[in-house]
């Protein structure tokens, strides 16, 4: 029981300091900490409006700090989720929009054709760490522009004539959901949310219950014994990189089917691959962990927007509060020195 | 008697876990101290106290003759205590010099006087009869050597007192003969020694007194002179133990493992095994004595599948399995207690009870269409555990967090169980403590009275002579002589080992 409550205090302590010395720099630039903070609160959970609005930014949060858990989990360090979740988000949008077909199988088709970019897009470093012991980060790392620049082209020349943006997905494809978007005060939420759910559900499910998830952490902790066991280790390796791929795809999946429908011209990447790194971290690479701090990612940053509206106090604090919170997470081994330090005071 | 340290009634608790309770050692000027327990019986606890890595919570610590309190290492290095690590600390790229002075560089001028510090090196070095070249890199060393920079280290910072951590566990037989004359000059020269170790043979033939631990508690000093390795052994554990294995004759029946013209190349694409013959019948142990790094891992590594085969085939049964996957030679029925149980025999940060099915994981009842039964595998390793004598608080304990006799048992209780044709044990005690050594060897035997084969991996000869039916002695890659371990002699068998032919050319 007790190690269970220590899993969650270093994330939970992190959280804290991080909101504190958020409130430290807020003094000292000369605003008002609860008024920033009341201000952050009522713009992610002041209304059904801003609620529906988290819940939507949390959904790709989800997907993207699964597709990093899941890699981490057995082993490997997948940087690629923006690349892959921009393949995902192109492959869904181009199936939405070429074809005609009834909502049961237009819409799964172009979430699995989202699955399947991604996949494919993870597939690559794993091939080449299980072939060549190339290291997945550099590739993935290489990959995300990669994809980027492919997907920009793809937008341009292929699926438009010269425009900026593709057209919308069909309604057939799209996640948005009229019931959602009157419960909040027609906010943005979409359907999206339920799969990214269902989503932690199978990550947990496939690591924890399935004998290819026994095989796949044994990897992760230890590939001689796996050899030694029998287990195809490359195999494995490559196994895990396109499944994670997939989650990140499908992360893209929401973008273009739900919360904006199409997809257009990026300059720079979205940032959400890499905060998956971040949530992923700070959820201690659980299913349930992932959500929590997807929850918490979502909230910030829908809520930050409207600090400087009701309270002067610039958004980018919470970018500031962002960054504190993973170093506090990253930097575990400090809040853990200090519980125990602070548990035999308590004994003694 | 003139005492250069005294350890008086240390007592170290962790979080009501008491690590040693009451000891007392007391180190004489100019001898070589034993201090003896089973592995967890709380050696490594009383040197850290007398390091200064911890601080004991009752008791008190003597340097000569004056009261002293050790708070860091610092301070136990200014006591002129040195330490020779089990595990060396030495950086590989760095030369032996460089080794020596890290953390205590003479300087000149703002920049390391590598000159002088190589001189003094190379003066210490002759003085104690190490041998050791300064300006040699640590890469291109022999672990032997690599031990004694690990001593020059000490003398280098003055130290009188020179604690030994399990010497001689990673050494061949010809550098542990070194090493125990390096220990003799070390203490001609004034120095005093405590070794620590579980090796019997080595506390009988090079130290003056014992002092024994079991449990935590001290149980006493004693003389080497006035006592045997068997009073030593039921010290240590608490009861009577047995050094030979006791065994009826063998009866081999029929071959279950045939390798012939067998070539196998190392890690680095050098030929390791060389056209290699060996023959393991049912119900005898074949035991493969050598020096290390003579073809011994290549060899068991092909037989299992984790290596290529480039000539020659393996046979199980009169069924051809060269160059099986892993997978598919241990299903043919061969089991492997692999050298090195950490890299090799477990998922250390999987429970205990997971790693109980590590190669039947995928199999009725613990997998069932692709999902875990972990039910299943928690009640097949609680029977295991209970067999084969498992210490573990929970089978939910992660295998790191056993002790390393009950990690090699829970590996030997988990190769066992599958009920394999050949059983191969390579190194199944190296390290552990005579009740575990015991309790392994009898398992061997039980295997072999079952009507397996057996193939043994040992450095250690007294393993090779008590448990095997035959001995292989491997040399350069090849079987040099197959030798009746009731006919034959540590001397022969040092002399096979050596790569000397015996008798008039005899081949086998």
């Amino acid at each position: 029981m007790s190690k269970k409550w220590a899993v969650l205090a270093v994330p939970v302590i992190s959280v804290l300091l991080g909101l504190l010395a958020g409130a430290v720099i807020m003094l000292v630039s000369g605003n008002n900490p609860a008024a920033g903070y009341m201000a952050l609160w009522n713009g992610a959970f002041g209304d059904s409006f801003y609620a529906g609005e988290t819940l939507r930014q949390m959904t790709p949060y989800i997907f993207a700090g699964l597709a990093v858990a899941f890699a981490f989990r057995t082993g490997l360090f997948n940087i690629g989720v923006e690349g892959q979740l921009l393949v995902g988000w192109l492959a869904s949008v181009w199936v939405g929009v070429a074809f005609e077909l009834p909502k049961v199988i237009h819409l799964p088709l172009a979430v699995l054709a989202g699955a399947a970019a991604g996949a494919v897009w993870g597939f690559i470093p794993g091939f080449l760490k299980a072939r060549l012991r190339v290291h997945e980060v550099i590739v993935t790392i290489m990959l995300n522009y990669t994809a980027l620049h492919v997907t920009n082209h793809f937008i341009r020349n292929v699926i438009s004539d010269g425009s900026d943006a593709t057209d919308v997905v069909k309604e057939s494809a799209s996640l948005r959901s009229p019931f959602l978007e009157n419960l909040t005060d027609f906010s943005s939420l979409h359907n999206g949310i339920f799969l990214a759910v269902i989503a932690a559900i199978i990550m947990w499910f496939l690591l924890e219950k399935t004998t290819l998830g026994y095989e796949l952490r044994a990897v992760g902790y230890n590939q001689h014994a796996s050899e030694y066991a029998g287990m195809n280790v490359n195999r494995n390796i490559i196994l895990s990189m396109v499944i994670s791929g997939a989650f990140a795809g499908i992360g893209g999946s929401m973008q273009g089917l739900g919360t904006f429908g199409n997809m257009f011209i990026n300059s720079g990447f979205s940032g959400i691959g890499f905060d998956g790194i971040a949530v992923a971290l700070l959820g201690g690479n659980t299913a349930v962990g992932v959500v929590l701090a997807a929850l918490l990612f979502g909230a910030l940053k829908v809520g930050s927007l409207n600090m400087p509206v009701e309270s002067g106090v610039p958004n980018e604090l919470v970018e500031i509060v962002i960054a504190l919170i993973i170093f506090f997470v990253a930097s575990s081994y400090m809040i853990t020195w200090l519980l125990s330090r602070f548990k035999k005071k308590e004994a003694k | 008697m003139d005492y250069v340290i005294e350890m008086l009634g240390i007592r170290k608790e962790f979080n009501g876990f008491v690590a040693n309770d009451n000891i007392t050692l007391q180190l004489a000027r100019g001898e070589i101290h034993a201090l003896l327990g089973e592995n967890g019986a709380g050696k490594s606890t009383l040197m850290n106290v007398l390091f200064g890595l911890y601080q004991p919570e009752a008791g008190e610590i003597k340097v000569n003759g004056k009261p002293v309190h050790i708070t860091n290492p610092n301070i136990a290095n200014d006591l002129g205590i040195g330490m020779v690590h089990q595990h060396f600390m030495l950086v590989d790229t760095f030369t032996v010099t460089e080794n020596i002075i890290l953390g205590n560089e003479p300087k000149k001028l703002g920049t390391v006087n590598l000159k002088q510090a190589e001189q003094k090196v190379r003066e210490l070095s002759e003085q104690y009869g190490l041998a050791v070249d300064p300006s040699a890199k640590i890469a291109d060393i022999s672990v032997g050597m690599q031990q004694r920079v690990e001593i020059l280290k000490t003398l280098y910072r003055g130290a009188e007192i020179l604690i030994f951590d399990e010497p001689t566990a990673v050494l061949t037989p010809q550098e542990i003969k070194e090493l125990i004359q390096i220990m003799r000059a070390l203490i001609k020269e004034g120095k005093s020694i405590i070794l620590i170790t579980h090796k019997l043979k080595e506390i009988m033939e090079v130290c003056d007194r014992v002092t024994v631990i079991r449990k935590g508690k001290g149980i006493g000093t004693v003389d080497v002179s006035e006592t045997n390795p068997n009073h030593l052994a039921s010290l240590m554990v608490g009861r009577d133990v047995t050094f030979t294995t006791e065994k009826t004759a063998a009866e081999p029946k029929q071959t279950v493992l045939e390798v012939r013209g067998l070539s196998v190349n190392d890690a680095r694409g050098v030929q390791a095994v060389r056209d290699l013959d060996l023959e393991v019948r049912a119900g005898e142990i074949v035991g493969i004595c050598g020096v290390d790094g003579n073809g011994q891992s290549e060899l068991i590594e092909a037989i299992t599948g984790l290596r290529k085969v480039s000539a020659g085939t393996i046979e199980l049964n009169g069924k051809e399995i060269t160059s099986f996957k892993p997978r598919k030679v241990t299903e043919s029925g061969v089991a492997h207690i692999p050298q090195d149980r950490h890299k090799h025999g477990l998922v250390l940060d999987y429970p205990i009870g997971a790693n109980m099915v590590l190669q039947t994981y995928y199999q009725k009842p613990f997998s069932k269409s692709g999902i875990m039964n972990y039910k299943e595998v928690y009640k097949k390793a609680n029977t295991l555990i209970e067999e084969f004598d498992v210490r573990t608080p929970s089978e939910t304990t992660l295998a790191r967090a056993l002790s390393g006799g009950n990690q090699q048992k829970a590996i030997i209780g988990r190769e066992v169980d599958r009920n394999p044709d050949l059983l191969i044990a390579a190194q199944p005690t190296r390290g552990l403590d005579v009740g575990a050594i015991e309790f392994i060897h009898r398992r061997l035997i039980e295997q072999r009275d079952n009507g397996k084969a057996v193939l043994l991996l040992s450095f250690e000869l007294d393993e090779i002579m008590n448990v095997s039916d035959r001995i292989a002695v491997i040399y350069e890659g090849q079987i040099v002589a197959v030798v009746d371990p009731k006919e034959t002699t540590e001397q022969e068998l040092g002399l096979l080992m050596a790569g000397s032919k015996r008798g008039a050319g005899e081949r086998v």
